[in-house]
């Protein structure tokens, strides 16, 4: 288990030292910002389509790091290691998610508040638009773990990767977006939520074997 | 770096016996990339304390027959049987060494120590490997014989019985070659296995097997 534990680790580390948590959340930031000035600074406008805004913005800031899940690792020789290390190679991908849900994600949905506010949205509506995300985020690295290991041996595959993920992703972003929107009206989406959840659980039992597969494949 | 302050190492890492009695063996293998065939009919058998050096021209298969025996590529025909199983039985050290350019010397030791499930033994390391005083120093900062050092960090963390080294001797110096004499004289000693690929001869070999040039 502490292998397991290592690998997580080392993601975070690499994760945070390579800019990737810096740029993430600096990404869902000039998104956010940028939207007052596309759509006009109405602030009853803004605060309507913030929750939609918000998921979308963090799913494009996810899909900026999403290309050295394993990149890093197939360029410099780490995968062949990965397939050797005293452990399943389902549970070493399982991991180097784990890591790049605790290095990304949450760095970004502590950030989710603030981006909030420049969306002009109530302390009232964070906690059920932060519950969904929360709820959604781990189907969103899973599936994109998915995408990520398909264009693993692809050279700047970063393009292909976002391409690969996106469908996977539009289910999460519905429902997401759907459960967040009802924060707006004070509401607890419990179906949405839900449904959110299972997404998420669906994708950490089918993700790291789809993922193990590719990168058994790519190391050929 | 100065001249082979490398002291011979007193407390070794691998043991002085592997549990399971090892051997490889190779019968009539075969490999294809994409439509070529590299070679075919390739069978050896390797018994314990045995170390096969693999010579052969550039794209002769030296590096595929040696990612076959670890399991990453599949074989196009022929069989590979261990003593004991794959894939936690193999160390791979490749031409991609798997080292982060962003840790220090120390934390790579220190990590490579909990990913291969082995105590953390960098001080003790260190030394053995010809990198005192590195541990500090970024990987991005070494020098390529530097960098090969540190990657056989794992074959004294995780002791294993076959050993898969794919040309060990680049960009070594005489001391870093020495280091991999010694490594290797210490793991045959224990009853463990070596295939190797060189275009030098290697001390330590018992076996050798020279792969056919490409059609």
């Amino acid at each position: 288990m502490s292998v397991f534990w290592a690998i997580c680790r080392q993601h975070m580390v690499l994760a945070w030292r390579g800019g990737h948590t810096t740029l993430a959340v600096a990404f869902l930031f000039i998104g956010v910002t940028l939207m007052p000035f596309g759509l006009g600074p109405e602030l009853a406008l803004l605060q309507a389509l913030a929750p939609g805004l918000l998921w979308v913005v963090l799913i494009m800031a996810l899909l900026t790091s999403l290309d050295r899940l394993f990149q890093a690792d197939y360029e410099d020789g780490s995968l062949d290691q990965m397939m050797l290390m005293p452990l399943p190679l389902e549970l070493v991908v399982l991991g180097k998610l784990l890591g790049h849900y605790m290095a990304l994600v949450l760095p970004l949905l502590l950030a989710v508040p603030l981006a909030g506010l420049l969306l002009n949205l109530a302390p009232a509506h964070l906690p059920m638009l932060l519950l969904a995300m929360l709820a959604g985020s781990p189907a969103l690295v899973l599936l994109g773990g998915i995408g990520a290991s398909l264009a693993v041996s692809v050279r700047r595959g970063g393009l292909l990767t976002v391409l690969l993920s996106l469908p996977f992703y539009v289910p999460v972003m519905i429902f997401g977006a759907g459960a967040s929107q009802q924060a707006l009206a004070g509401e607890i989406d419990e179906t949405r939520l839900a449904i959110l959840g299972l997404l998420s659980l669906a994708s950490l039992l089918a993700a790291p074997v789809a993922i193990a597969a590719a990168l058994r494949n790519a190391v050929r | 770096m100065t001249e082979n302050t490398m002291a011979k190492p007193q407390k070794f890492f691998l043991p002085n016996a592997y549990p399971e009695p090892a051997f490889l063996k190779l019968e009539s293998l075969a490999c294809s990339r994409g439509l070529r065939l590299l070679f075919e009919g390739v069978s050896q058998t390797l018994k314990a304390g045995e170390a096969l050096a693999l010579y052969g021209a550039n794209g002769s298969g030296k590096t595929s027959l040696l990612r076959q025996i670890a399991g990453f590529l599949p074989l196009a025909a022929g069989t590979i049987s261990f003593g004991d199983t794959p894939p936690n039985a193999v160390h791979f050290i490749g031409h991609a060494d798997g080292l982060k350019n962003a840790l220090s010397v120390g934390e790579t030791l220190a990590l490579d120590a909990a990913l291969w499930g082995a105590p953390d033994t960098t001080t003790d390391l260190l030394p053995l490997l010809g990198l005192q005083n590195r541990a500090w120093q970024k990987v991005a900062d070494l020098s390529a014989g530097q960098r090969r050092r540190l990657a056989l960090a794992k074959l004294c963390l995780a002791p294993r019985p076959l050993w898969l080294l794919d040309e060990p001797m680049t960009a070594l110096d005489t001391a870093g070659q020495e280091l991999i004499d010694t490594l290797a004289g210490a793991h045959l000693a224990a009853g463990g296995l070596i295939v190797a690929s060189s275009h030098m001869p290697l001390a330590f070999a018992t076996k050798e097997l020279v792969l056919g040039a490409p059609a």
